[in-house]
Order: C-alpha cells, then sequence, then structure tokens
C-alpha cells in the first residue's frame, strides 16, 4: 500500500502537468473566443446594452433566404460527397494490394493543397471564357453557363470536401474483418444482401463522421460561394463574413454566428443520433 | 461408418504470387466422418479449408461435392457452413439474430427461425442468451455463438478453422467434448483444422498430416500415432526420438551400433532407414540387461511420468517412464521388438519436403 500510493500521486503530477499546455491552449483559442463571440451577440453595438437584436437578425427575409439555401447546397453536396465516395472506399477496401494505400493517399492529396488556391482554380476553369468552355467551343458544342450560380458552388464544395468524406468511410470498411463478409456469404447471403446486412451498418461510424466532415465546413463556408457564386449567390457565411469585413460590425456578425452554431449543433445531435453509437467515433 | 465419399478433392494445386501452397493434393472426405487437418503454421491447411468452403479458387484440380463439380460455385450456394477462426460474429446484431442470419435468407417461418434460435443456443449450453450482443461474451461463449449459427443451417459439412485456437487449456478441453457430442448428436461431416496434435489425436475419425502443401499420412489416430510414415509425422505427432540406422535384415536393425530385434521386413539388406522410438516405449534397466547402456543426463518430473535424457552411443535418448533414475546413473536401454518403427529414408519430393522441415 505504501508503495502505491506516491505512484498514484506521480501519475496524477503526470497528467496534471501534461494537460497543461493543452488546457492553455483550450483555453486561448476555444473558450476566450467563444465567450467573446456571446459577449458581442448579445450586445448592442452602439450602446453596448444586453440586447436580442443580433439574434433576431436572422429573421429578415434576405438573411432566412441565404440560412435556407445553405442548408440545401450543404446537404445536397453531403449527399453528392456520400454517393461518390462511399463506391470509391469500397473499392479502395477490396484491392487489398500493396499499392492500396498509395491509391489512398491518391484521392485525399488534394487535402495537401491550399483550398483556396483549388477554388480559384475551378473558377478559371468554369468562368464564361473558362478553360471548359474554350474546350467546349472548340468541339462546337454549347457553353455552359455553371459560374456564379448555386450548381457552381455545390461543385466546389464536393471537389474541396470529398477527401474528408472518402478517409472515415476508407478508415471504417478497412477495419471490418473479412471473415465477416465471409461468413455472410457462407450463411448464404449473396453481395447484394451482405452489403446491406453486413458491410454497411458496419461503416455506419464512418458514415456519420464523413458526413458531420463534409456538412459543417459546407454550412459555413464563403470562400466557396464568393469564388464560385460571385455575388450573386449569398449563402450564410457571406452574410455573416460581410458583417465582419464590409460592414465591421462585430455584433451582428457574432449574432449570427451563434445562430449557424446553434444549427451545426442541431445537424451534428441529429446524426449522431442515427448511428447507435457503441461508444464509436462519435462526434458529439 | 458409411463408406461414402461426400467431398472429393482431385489434384488440387493452388498458388500464391507464384509460391505453391498446396501441390497436387488429392483427398477424398466420407459421410458423416471426422476429418482432421493436422500440421505446422503455413503449411496450407486454411487454404485448403478456404477451397472447399468456396472463398478461394484452387489454380488447377476439381473439388466435388456429393458427385456433382462445384470449383466454381459461390460460397453462399455450397451445402457446408464454416466456423472461423476468430469467430466472425457480426457484432451489431444480437445473437438471436445472429443465429438467425442463414434461416431468414431461406426464408423460414418466424417460428421455425424462434424455435431453431431456442434449439441451438441449448445444444451449445447457452440458453437465454438472444438478446445479448456478442462484444458482450466471452471467446469461449462467442466461439460456441459461431457454432451455433452455423448449424442451424443444418449443413452436410462443417468447416471449422481452428475453433478452439484462442481458448484456454480448460476450456478448451470442454469444447472438445463438446463439439464431439454434437458431432454425434447431428449426423454432420466435419473438417476441422488445427495445429495442436493432441486435440488431433483425441477428437478425429482421420487425421490428414500436412506439410509445405503435402499430405504426409492420412489415417486414423492410432495408425497415425504408432506407425508414422516418415520422420515429419513421427516428429510432429507426440514426441519421439527418430535415430538413423541400418535395416542388417529382416527383423534385425543396427542402431546406433548395437543389433535390435524388430518385427519389420521388406527393407532389404544393409539398407539405411530411419527408426522411430517412442520415449514411453524405452525400458530403463541395469546396464547389463540393457542392448545398449549410457548415462542419465537430466530427469523432469512431469506430473504423469519423468522425463529422462540418456546419452549412450552418441545418441540423447527421450525417456518417459513412472519410474525414476537419477541423473549420472548408469541404465541400459531395452525396446520391445514391436516398438521399434522402421521407416524408408526420404525420397519422393514429397518426403524431402519433410526432410527440410526437421
Ligand atoms: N492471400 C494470400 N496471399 C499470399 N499468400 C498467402 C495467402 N494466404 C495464404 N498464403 C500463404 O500460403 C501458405 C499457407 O497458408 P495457410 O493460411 O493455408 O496456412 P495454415 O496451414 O492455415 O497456417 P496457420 O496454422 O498458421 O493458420 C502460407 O505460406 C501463407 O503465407
Ligand atoms: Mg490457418
Amino acid at each position: 500500500m505504501a508503495l502505491f500510493v506516491p505512484v498514484n500521486f506521480m501519475k496524477r503530477k503526470n497528467t496534471v502537468l501534461l494537460a497543461t499546455p493543452y488546457g492553455l491552449w483550450i483555453t486561448g483559442f476555444t473558450i476566450i473566443p467563444l465567450l467573446m463571440v456571446v459577449y458581442y451577440g448579445f450586445t448592442s453595438r452602439s450602446t453596448g446594452v444586453l440586447t436580442l437584436d443580433n439574434i433576431k437578425l436572422i429573421s429578415t427575409p434576405e438573411n432566412l433566404k441565404a440560412l435556407w439555401l445553405s442548408v440545401q447546397l450543404s446537404l445536397l453536396s453531403t449527399f453528392l460527397c456520400l454517393l461518390i465516395a462511399y463506391p470509391l472506399a469500397m473499392i479502395l477496401r477490396n484491392m487489398k494490394a500493396k499499392s492500396n494505400s498509395f491509391m489512398v493517399m491518391l484521392f485525399i492529396m488534394p487535402m495537401w493543397m491550399n483550398s483556396l488556391l483549388r477554388i480559384v482554380a475551378w473558377q478559371n476553369i468554369l468562368e464564361k471564357r473558362g478553360i471548359l468552355n474554350t474546350f467546349l467551343s472548340f468541339l462546337h458544342l454549347p457553353a455552359l453557363e455553371i459560374i456564379n450560380t448555386p450548381a457552381a458552388i455545390v461543385f466546389g464544395m464536393v471537389y474541396d470536401f470529398l477527401p474528408f468524406m472518402i478517409l472515415p468511410l476508407y478508415n471504417t470498411l478497412v477495419k471490418i474483418d473479412e471473415n465477416v463478409i465471409n461468413a455472410a456469404h457462407d450463411l448464404g447471403a449473396g453481395n447484394f444482401y451482405t452489403f446491406i446486412k453486413i458491410i454497411f451498418p458496419l461503416s455506419i461510424p464512418g458514415v456519420v463522421s464523413g458526413i458531420t466532415m463534409v456538412f459543417v465546413p459546407s454550412l459555413t463556408t464563403f470562400v466557396i460561394s464568393d469564388i464560385l457564386g460571385g455575388s450573386k449567390v449569398l449563402l450564410i457565411g457571406n452574410v455573416i463574413e460581410q458583417q465582419f469585413q464590409k460592414l465591421n460590425n462585430w455584433n451582428s456578425g457574432s449574432g449570427l454566428s451563434l445562430v449557424l452554431m446553434v444549427f451545426v449543433l442541431l445537424s451534428m445531435t441529429l446524426v449522431a443520433k442515427y448511428d447507435k453509437g457503441e461508444g464509436r467515433t462519435n462526434v458529439l | 461408418m458409411i463408406d461414402n465419399k461426400l467431398i472429393e478433392l482431385v489434384n488440387i494445386t493452388k498458388r500464391y504470387d507464384g509460391n505453391i501452397v498446396i501441390d497436387d493434393l488429392n483427398l477424398y472426405i466420407r459421410e458423416n466422418e471426422f476429418l482432421t487437418l493436422l500440421g505446422p503454421s503455413g503449411c496450407g491447411k486454411t487454404t485448403t479449408l478456404r477451397i472447399i468452403g468456396g472463398f478461394e479458387t484452387p489454380d488447377e484440380g476439381k473439388v466435388i461435392f456429393d458427385g456433382k463439380d462445384i470449383t466454381k460455385l459461390p460460397p453462399n450456394e455450397r451445402q457446408l457452413n464454416t466456423v472461423f477462426q476468430k469467430y466472425a460474429l457480426f457484432t451489431h446484431m444480437t445473437i438471436a439474430d445472429n443465429i438467425a442470419f442463414g434461416l431468414k435468407i431461406k426464408k423460414k417461418s418466424k417460428q421455425y427461425i424462434k424455435d431453431k434460435i431456442k434449439y441451438a443456443l441449448k445444444l451449445v449450453n447457452l440458453d437465454g442468451y438472444e438478446n445479448r450482443m456478442p462484444d458482450s461474451l466471452s471467446g469461449g461463449q462467442q466461439q460456441r455463438i459461431a457454432i451455433a449459427r452455423a448449424i442451424v443451417n443444418e449443413p452436410k459439412v462443417l468447416l471449422l478453422d481452428e475453433p478452439l485456437g484462442a481458448l484456454d487449456l480448460k476450456l478448451r478441453q470442454d469444447m472438445q467434448y463438446e463439439l464431439i457430442r454434437l458431432k454425434n448428436e447431428l449426423g454432420i461431416t466435419f473438417v476441422y483444422v488445427t495445429h495442436d496434435q493432441e486435440e488431433a489425436l483425441t477428437m478425429s475419425d482421420t487425421i490428414m498430416v500436412m506439410n509445405q502443401g503435402y499430405i504426409q499420412q492420412i489415417g486414423t489416430p492410432e495408425d497415425i500415432y504408432n506407425e508414422p510414415k516418415n520422420a515429419f509425422v513421427a516428429d510432429f505427432i507426440g514426441e519421439s526420438n527418430i535415430i538413423s540406422a541400418t535395416m542388417v535384415r529382416d527383423k534385425l536393425v543396427n542402431i546406433l551400433g548395437a543389433d535390435f530385434p524388430c518385427v519389420d521386413i521388406g527393407f532389404g539388406e544393409n539398407k539405411p532407414v530411419d527408426v522411430v522410438i517412442r520415449p514411453e516405449d524405452i525400458d530403463l534397466v541395469a546396464p547389463q540387461n540393457g542392448t545398449i547402456s549410457g548415462r542419465v543426463t537430466s530427469l523432469i518430473f512431469k506430473g504423469v511420468h519423468y522425463e529422462m535424457e540418456v546419452m549412450a552411443n552418441g545418441f540423447e535418448w527421450l525417456v518417459h517412464s513412472t519410474d525414476m533414475s537419477p541423473v549420472g546413473s548408469e541404465v541400459g536401454i531395452h525396446v520391445d521388438p514391436f516398438d521399434i518403427q522402421i521407416m524408408n529414408k526420404p525420397e519422393s519430393e514429397d518426403e524431402k519436403a519433410s526432410a527440410n522441415e526437421l
């Protein structure tokens, strides 16, 4: 017993010591900024007194429209990402070769490049007289008027966030024991039945993190909509950005941010509910 | 036992990246037989089982089931079920859903499935576990669920890949009896993979000893133990003294310079052979009464018997006996003629594979 006390004490002391930098980090870069957003969001710009006006700003028709459009486009891009990434992750999983991790790397490599750079590149491609239309006219095909439409924004979101869907999906899929799949076949299940009853349910933790990893940045982005949507399509991210950058109104910007945060939290709770938990990679 | 060939493997060859893993293997399995594939790690046991189960297609050769060629049939269309080494339970389903999986695919009625689950759980001594999740069960319990999940489908053949490999000794022995009981109760053919020779001897009707993709010997446990065909089998099944010797003539063999009478005939005269003598078949006698004599170099108490090493004529003889002779004592070695097993020196390719292993 006498031996145990100091060991235990040491352990606790070590843990505290180790945790200190992270504690400072969280305080400095998460808690304080969050408190500031809450403070600005609930105070008036001119008088500094407590008010709900900044929050209520969301109910103006333009802002509601921007929020609604954001939700729609984010849902669509998340869905498209899932649709593209799932079969791809399955293929990568089934490759089982040495080249397999290299292939995964190829697909997530765009993540290593600056996001702004990639989006600007797409702007150049999709522009009215951009690379795509030059190419189409060369083939005597009609030009595509994609730039500055919601379609271009969704395209940008899918391109930008696809790796965030592939990675968690691939990670859960490779972890499924080949013999579990063999067992399903062994018991008489065909490929489709095995997928529906075994593979997909076992991959749900990956689906859930993939969805959050794509939906949340899609909902809050302003860069993609700025560049690929011109000033024609306003998302909630753009509205907030304008409050801060153009109008220099930190109070309204914070108020709208808080509303958006509530949306993010709600959507994450909703998604997490479908993941039956079991202590797996839960985002919430 | 009915002498009806249920499964036949004909000239099966399997390669991985150019390496031959199974080489021209021929084997038949009779109805109701308990056949064990036994061999060291990497010898191709799992591969053979996977070829029977349909998870692997052989590069050459045919798999015949009940007279029909099923070489190209996918696993879900074969009338056999597998119990995988690491259970491979469906962790997102309850025990009941795991067991019902195959029955639902066969579109059995709700009542039938319910009854079957109850029956199967009773059979593996886990009644009342219907609503538990696999993760909440111990290793042994999970393995029994894997067995229950397979047998409810009433397969003609059950393939088991080291099903007891992950269990501790006591549980393993319990499960061995349980499996034999199940087999007798259900009348299914078992193809069983293990690298545990004791398990193989206890459970099997027939043992197939494999090494490096070749069959070394097929026979009853008694055959394999008492009359190993070559040094590999002798060494792999139980402990033994394997000694290079010369067959002087029929019924007389010269081992390490001394003539021992034996019962084997037909090996020719003055032919080099290998002899196998089991440690428990060696009698330690007074030095002057032994065929040869030597000195005890080590003594270990093993519970049931003493294990001794005797240095005689330049060879360390392994001896098991209930009587002990202290280290350093002078002893004579006597072996009854029928306890000396004579084997040809390896000649053919198959046997060379075994010689390499030694
Ligand atoms: N998918 C595969 N790709 C390449 N080589 C393989 C593959 N599966 C098995 N092998 C090789 O084939 C040989 C036989 O393997 P197998 O799994 O049949 O051995 P085993 O007798 O079951 O061994 P263990 O007792 O260790 O399970 C081994 O050398 C193994 O490395
Ligand atoms: Mg194996």
